[in-house]
This record gives structure tokens, sequence and C-alpha cells, in this order.
């Protein structure tokens, strides 16, 4: 038995019905499989027990769940109204520039993923950039080289 | 920021220590809820007069009477919070959870023994790694007391990125491991909700709103703040503003006062242009309509609402038509696609006010804005395309003239000056085929 098949059996011990075991066992699998990949949502389904197809079409609903491939850092810039206006997009573009990729785009060594993501709930600590989920606050044009650098550093 | 309720000794010490929480007196006003009945706790909450600060503003004590008796209905009871707050311009539940969990949590055993719960599912949005992690670390250091924790299991269930799953019924979907659409209501959740028992589902500010009330009493926490609106209410301030932040105020304080004292005045000393009130599903407010108090009979005179308290700040260089694209584009991308006037309304503003930002519109298109608008109000399962709608139908209203001078002069007055110009939202990375918009 894998790892994930215990972990999920736990998580559906820990709910009175075990179908709400679904998001945190598709986030179980994103984790360890980088993405949620045919395999990923087969070894999910098993531990669940249900049909991978059931488990892409609760996946595909939701923006923190991938079923294509991603990089292995990911760099969300929240561009909504409280960000923009004290300029994200110019943020954004940083990333791009530095990354030399597009927003929506991954590095060509497949290490981090660009992409403009909607209010991340920390519109007071504007520019909210997202760095594999976790948030750095007050980020300004200038902050992101040294960001991009921490990241191919493996910080 | 006098009487502080929800942030109450949270400046000076570090409430997210158990033992601090405690020194404070906390977890005083549970053991106090547990000595009176389920019943008595409800009737304090009634008489605070405390209404929902997730956004509906709904009366918190008349949402836990609805729930049925054991009598009546002998399925499990659960209460479920909604910590999932997605709107943009709010980030108070993002701070309240991180600086008083144990407030947050105590309100939320305090409401299980009220609705008579054994089970309390906080869904907490996918992306709060950090308030997520400082409730794991709270509720470790609750392990093992159970003359706090007293037989009730308490789930953090962590969502996976939609914003649709702030609505009720949704979330619950959601909580069910299916794909966050809503229900249909009625049934409404106090009857059917999670795994089709009777469940309340509350916000995480009205959670820790609870304790204070239960230890001051309900009459004296409704001597704060004015008719309707009691007590106080963590306003989130955001935008051209030089101190943006998460401030707790009596209802009923001015929004002038919001901006220019709390906020601190717009950036760089600008003019102001507008104010968004209560999150981006509220009608906007003009530069000449801010000296109304924040509470709800006063902003409802003015057609709006506190909603979830996010005041969002613009300045003079903000042009009004990339504002609202800006604001489409999101309830575009958030649209769970279940009813069709919001999926392709949403989707259809865009594209109309992307043609008024290139100068490519003619005049009908403008009130064709306005008529997708009202086609889109009333008619969906919940309020998301409905607030989007009213949200752009609102600048359209108060900004006409600056709409008519997109049209009239083939393009932006203001382009690259306003800081919304060219802004790439994440529905921009979606492709899909052009709508044709009808011609007259």
């Amino acid at each position: 038995m894998s790892e994930l098949y215990t972990e999920v059996q736990r998580l559906k011990d820990s709910y009175p019905d075990w179908h709400s075991a679904m998001l945190p066992a598709l986030r179980l699998a994103h984790e360890k499989h980088g993405y949620l990949s045919p395999d990923a949502l087969r070894e999910c389904a098993d531990a669940l027990g249900t049909t991978p197809a059931v488990c892409e079409a609760v996946a595909s609903f939701y923006d923190m769940l991938h079923l294509k491939p991603i990089g292995r850092h990911m760099v969300e810039v929240c561009t909504n109204v409280s960000c923009a206006l004290v300029g994200a997009q110019q943020v954004l573009e940083r990333f791009e520039q530095e990354l030399d990729i597009s927003a929506g785009e991954t590095t060509p060594d497949g290490e981090v993923t660009l992409r403009p993501i909607e209010c991340l709930g920390g519109c007071g600590w504007a520019t909210i950039v997202s760095v594999d989920h976790h948030y750095r606050t007050h980020v300004k044009p200038e902050d992101v080289s040294r960001i991009v650098q921490e990241l191919r550093n493996g910080e | 920021m006098a009487n502080e309720v929800v942030f109450a000794d949270a400046y000076e010490r570090d409430l997210t220590k158990l033992a601090e929480y405690e020194a404070t007196g906390g977890y005083a006003a549970l053991a106090k809820a547990r000595t009176m009945g389920p019943q008595a706790v409800i009737d304090e909450v009634s008489a605070s007069e405390l209404r929902g600060r997730g956004g509906a503003f709904f009366p918190t004590g008349r949402k836990w009477a609805f729930i049925p008796k054991p009598d009546q209905n002998p399925n499990p009871h659960y209460l479920v919070v909604n910590a999932d707050e997605s709107e943009p311009g709010s980030f108070k539940d993002n701070e309240i959870m991180a600086r008083v969990p144990h407030r947050f949590i105590e309100g939320c055993l305090i409401t299980a023994h009220a609705v008579e719960a054994k089970w309390v599912f906080v869904y907490i949005r996918g992306e709060y790694t950090r308030p997520y992690e400082v409730l794991v670390a709270a509720l470790e250091e609750l392990k093992g007391r159970e003359d706090i924790l007293d037989g009730v299991t308490i789930v953090l269930h962590r969502g996976a990125g939609a914003y649709i799953c702030g609505e009720e019924t949704a979330l619950l979907e959601s909580l069910e491991g299916k794909r966050g659409q809503p229900r249909t209501k009625p049934p409404f959740p106090a009857v059917e909700g999670l795994y089709r028992s009777p469940t309340v589902v509350n916000n995480v500010e009205t959670m820790a709103t609870i304790p204070p009330i239960i230890d001051i009493g309900g009459a004296e926490y409704a001597k704060l703040g004015v008719p309707d609106s009691r007590g106080t209410r963590v306003v989130s301030i955001s935008g051209h503003v030089k101190r943006p932040g998460n401030y707790e105020i009596e209802n009923g304080t001015s929004v002038r006062s919001l901006i220019y004292d709390l906020g601190g005045g717009i950036t760089e000393d600008r003019e102001l242009k507008a104010v968004i009130p209560g999150g981006s599903s509220t009608v906007i407010l003009r530069y000449d309509e801010i000296d109304v108090g924040y509470d709800f009979n006063s902003l409802l005179a003015l057609k709006t609402a506190m909603g979830s308290a996010g005041v969002v700040v613009l300045d003079d260089r903000c042009c009004m038509v990339q504002l609202g694209i800006r604001i489409s584009e999101f309830y575009e991308h958030e649209s769970c696609g279940k009813c069709t006037p919001c999926r392709e309304g949403t989707r259809w503003m865009t594209q109309i006010l992307r043609r008024l930002e290139a100068g490519d519109a003619e005049q009908h298109e403008l009130d064709l804005l306005l008529d997708v608008c009202d086609r889109i109000n009333g008619k969906c399962l919940c309020p998301l395309g409905e607030t989007a709608a009213i949200a752009v139908a609102s600048y359209v209203d108060k900004f006409r003239g600056e709409f008519q001078q997109h049209v009239d002069e083939g393009g932006c007055p203001f382009g690259e000056s306003s800081p919304l110009h060219n802004v790439l939202a994440p529905v921009a990375m979606h492709t899909h085929s052009p709508v044709a918009v009808v011609p007259a």
C-alpha cells in the first residue's frame, strides 16, 4: 500500500462521510505527483474507492488543481483591483522579464510557472505574490529579481 | 478604535498562544455559555442584534433559531464556518484567523453548543496557508483540553481555489467532495445542509464576535454601533490610501473617516474619485457620496452595502471602464457555469467593456451593456452574476459621462495613465472563441 493510500484512509475516517475526503485527497495526490497526471488521478481514485473520472470531474473545477504539468515552483501575482491599483501589472511584467517567459508559461527547465491570479485576500498588503502558496507582501518590481534568485537557489 | 471587540488585546499580546489568550480571560465565555442552556445562548446572541459578517448581514441569532430541535429532526447538526474569504477588497478573515485564532475557535465552540452540534467544519480558502497553519497550531495546543473541546470535533477543510465556494450552498457541495456549484434554495442549509442535515453556516468574523457577546452580554454589545448595525466591524481598507489595512470600527463611522482618518488620506495627496464600499460586489460610491455612515441603513439609502467590508479607494487617475473590465473579468473567471445568464452574461459584459475601452463600441452598445446586466439580475441560483451586473451597472450609472466619452472620442481618455490600464487577468489566460456583439 502506498503512503498516499494510507493517508487517504485516515482522511476518509476523519469525516462523517468519506466523500468529504475528495479535496484533501486530490491536494495530496497533486503534491506527490507535482500535478494531477492520469497516474495521480488513478492513485487518488483507488485510495478513495471511486473512479478517476469522478476525481477529474471534481479537480477540473478548482484553480489550484492542475491537470497539466506545471513547474516545480509556482509564482502567482494577484492582479485584482487592489493590487492592480498599486502596480501589480508592473510586478507581473518584471517576472516575465526575469524568467524570460510570458504569464501562463513555465520556464524551459521546468522550474517555475508564472501566472496572474484572482484576489488572494491580502489587498492591504499589495502587491501580493504567492510563491509556492506562501504570500510575499508589498512586492514592488524592484523586488522581483531577488525573489527569482531565491527560487533558483532553492531557498 | 477604542472599542475593539474582535481584536481586543491582540495588538498588545500574542493571542495565537493559548496561555496568552487564557490569561486575558479567553475561553471563559465558553465556560459561561455551557452553564447556560443552548436556547439561552441563542437568546443572548439575538439580544446583541449581531448580524452575519460574511456579507449577507443576516441576524445570527435568528439563523441559529432556524435549526430544528433534535425531536423535530433526528439527523446530527453541523456547524460549518465559511473561511473561504475571496471577495476582492476583503482580507479581514485572513487577519482574524492569523491573529486571534483562539477567539475564533472559542466562538465556534459556543456556537456548536447553541445549535447542539458535535462537528465543526472550518472551510478555509485553499490559498490561505498562513491562517491555516496558525489554526493547526492553535488546535494542536487544544489537544487533550476536554474542558474546552467537550467532545466537539473541529475539522479544518482546505479549499482548492474557487471564489464561488464562498457562497454557502456551493461551499457545502465542495465540502461534500463535489464541484462547488450552488444548490437551489429552499431547502435552506438550516433544514438540509451538510449531508442533508441541519447546518449553520457562519462567517469567521461572526464566530470571533460571539465570545465577547457572551462575555459582556448581548445588551451591552448592542450599545455599540447604530440601529440595525450593532457592534463593531473589521473593515479592510485598500487601494489608494496611505495606510491600508484592517481596522475594527464601530458601525456607523463615516466612510470619509475610514478613508481620511484610518486610511490616512489618498496616496500622494491626489483627489478621491470613487470608493467600492463593501467588496467588488457592491455599488460604487462617488467622491461626493462619502459623508455617509458605514452601516446597513445609511448605505442602503445609497443603494449599496457593507458587504464583506472591503473598502477599495480609487484616485482620480482611474478609468471606470477599465475598472469595469477588471471586475467583469473576475466574475467571468469565477462563474461556476451552472446558470446561463451568469456564465454567458459576464463574458458579454467583458467583451462590450473591452470594445468601449478600445474605442470600437458604438452608441447602442452602452445600452446593450446595461441590458445584459439587467438580464442577469434575478435570473440565477446564486448572487455571483447578479453582483457583477449590479457593480458594473453602478459604474455606468455614476460615471455615465466617462463611458459616453469612450464612445464619443473613440477610445479611452485615461489610457496608460490609469493604473488599471491593460491589467492581465486570469480569465485572459483561457482561450475561448470571442462572442460576436449583435449589431443594432
